[in-house]
């Protein structure tokens, strides 16, 4: 639909149709945490193993709209395998994105190499999103959700 | 009688395009658009009496307490009520729920009272309840909805046992259900408690008279009803406002402040602290002239006849593939659509409306108990008003199709 393939790339809508690891863990051993977007009613639950801190599996179930819902499952997909360093780092550029203040205030302040260097992978598909502001909550639901599991742990 | 056919062009928001489309505003019931005339008087007070109120002496202050005074004259005659003293403005009716719950709640409510709301309740009549139970330790009672989105008022002696306020909206803002005020009135006054009413989304849109409604409170907002934002108001039967406590302290509010204390003004100035939204209360006035020169059972014909078109059309292009909540006769509703399209979600159905220039709602419209009883997260909203016409439903109902084939899974 013109207009609108910058926010509902074909990456971002096949995420949303197929859901990838979908389901839930059993707790314990696994790890579970839940997140909600009130303005829009999304919910996602995460259930996710943690061995030698590295993320064995993590598993969704959630309700909601294509952008948070398919940004979770791109996240599912991101995370699997990868150690709590290297999520929580993923996590931060993956937020960096989709900040709506893209240029630094202070022009002194540049993106530093290993930013710049970083590859988000599909989950570029995502960075549309940044132009329909409302979204972008919808978006990084999935990501704070799990931010806030691995605060719990202390992890 | 019926509406002008050229009401659009007295709007001058609604002569833009959005990307690329003429507007079709469809979300009235969370603020309407505003006549020419209502921008005009605020304009005007801007431009010619700008001065407090209540306070000098001198001509522009004189006219400016004469203009927002005469607002409240015509606000009164507006909803039926005896006395323009009987209207209080606040900011909003979120304010005037938060001004019965401290100041007669704070004064009235222990242990062993109940409050009673409804399962349809926007937060505002809601929260403002849980925050004094939780000092207070009444309890909050709701009355529960029938299957087909009415109050289920069959155990409403029950429910009204030992409570000592009625506190319900007229028109839910998701559902549309028109609710049975009157009956609620005469059985909860026949208990001995008291009713404030909801009236955001009724007052606007239907003839409003307080005495009819049974009212002891009503509370209503102003930019849902062709004025600004800024102004709402809480109308009350003149003893019980007498008999309550003030709410905010400061300015205007007193007739006298001794160190020792304070005596606090008559009505409606008593619920009135500090320096009013003056060029609101006058847009407000003005939005009521406005109301008025439409005469408001045209205005509620209207949007019965446009809430039937929209919902005759819906469903014989869509079938089952579309689900309109609440209550399906138009009669028995207010012009509030919240739709549910396919397992499209509101956020991207909404989404793909804006792109046609078609403001919708998308979200859990500040009523969450009631959502959850719906079992949705969220619906789009489309909410008519009087600018409203048969071509914006037409865009609406022609821009779901799409929206379908994007997200089919």
């Amino acid at each position: 639909m013109p207009g609108l393939e910058d926010l509902y790339k074909e990456i971002i809508l096949d995420h949303y149709r197929n859901p990838r690891h979908r389901g839930e863990l059993a707790c314990p051993p696994a790890h579970k945490t839940e997140g909600f977007n009130p303005l829009c009613g999304d919910e996602v639950s995460l259930t996710f193993e943690l061995q030698s801190n590295v993320v064995r599996e993590l598993l969704v179930i959630g309700q909601g709209c294509s952008i948070s819902q398919a940004s979770a499952s791109m996240m599912s997909a991101a995370v699997q395998g990868k150690s709590v360093a290297e999520v929580r780092d993923l996590t931060r550029r993956f937020k960096a994105m989709m900040s709506i203040h893209e240029t630094s205030i202070d022009p002194q302040v540049a993106p530093s190499e290993h930013e710049a260097t970083f590859e988000l992978g599909d989950l570029e598909a995502l960075k549309g999103v940044v132009k329909f502001p409302v979204r972008i909550k919808c978006a990084t639901l999935s990501w704070n959700t799990l931010l806030t599991g691995l605060d719990d742990l202390q992890v | 009688m019926s509406l002008p056919p050229d009401l659009k062009s007295q709007f001058p928001l609604l002569s833009q395009t959005i990307n690329g489309h003429e507007i079709v505003y469809l979300d009235s019931a969370a603020s309407s658009q505003k006549p020419l005339v209502v921008i005009e008087a605020m304009n005007n007070y801007y431009r010619t009496i700008n001065a407090n109120v209540h306070r000098g002496a001198y001509e522009i202050a004189a006219q400016a307490t004469e203009s927002m005074e005469q607002a409240r004259v015509r606000v009164a005659r507006f909803i039926g009520a005896p006395s323009p003293n009987e209207i209080v403005f606040t900011k909003n009716a979120t304010e005037s729920f938060n001004l019965i719950a401290r100041s007669w709640g704070g004064k009235n409510l222990g242990p062993n009272d109940a409050v009673l709301i409804s399962d349809m309740e926007h937060h505002a009549n809601i929260v403002p309840w849980q925050i004094l139970a939780a000092e207070k330790g009444f309890e909050l009672r709701w009355i529960p909805l029938t299957p087909d989105g009415h109050l289920d008022l069959s155990q409403l002696d029950q429910l009204l046992d030992g409570v000592k306020m009625v506190s319900i909206t007229a028109m839910s803002n998701v559902l549309g259900t028109l609710n049975p005020v009157r009956e609620i009135a005469d059985q909860a006054h026949s208990l001995g408690a008291l009713i404030a009413v909801d009236g955001s989304q009724f007052v606007p849109h239907l003839p409003t008279d307080v005495q009819e409604l049974g009212a002891d409170l009503l509370c209503f907002t102003g930019h849902k009803m062709c004025g600004p934002t800024g102004v709402g108001v809480l109308w009350g039967r003149s003893e019980l406002l007498e008999a309550m406590p003030p709410f905010l302290g400061g300015g205007e509010m007193i007739l006298d402040v001794r160190r020792d204390g304070f005596t606090p003004n008559e009505l409606p100035h008593k619920f009135e602290a500090g320096t009013p939204p003056i060029a609101e209360i006058i847009g407000l006035g003005a939005a009521v002239d406005f109301l008025e020169s439409l005469d408001m059972n045209n205005v509620r014909q209207h949007e019965i006849e446009l809430t039937d078109y929209a919902l005759r059309v819906l469903n014989e292009r869509y079938g089952d593939e579309v689900t309109v909540h609440g209550p399906i006769n138009a009669s028995e509703r207010g012009g509030v659509l919240s739709i549910q399209y396919q397992d499209v979600h509101p956020h991207d159905l909404s989404q793909v409306l804006d792109q046609r220039g078609i403001c919708v709602r998308a979200g859990h419209h500040c009523a969450k108990p009631l959502m959850r009883e719906l079992g949705l997260v969220a619906t789009a909203r489309a909410s008519l008003y009087v600018y409203n016409d048969t071509d914006d439903i037409d865009a609406l109902v022609e821009s779901l199709e799409p929206a379908g084939e994007l997200f089919a899974r």
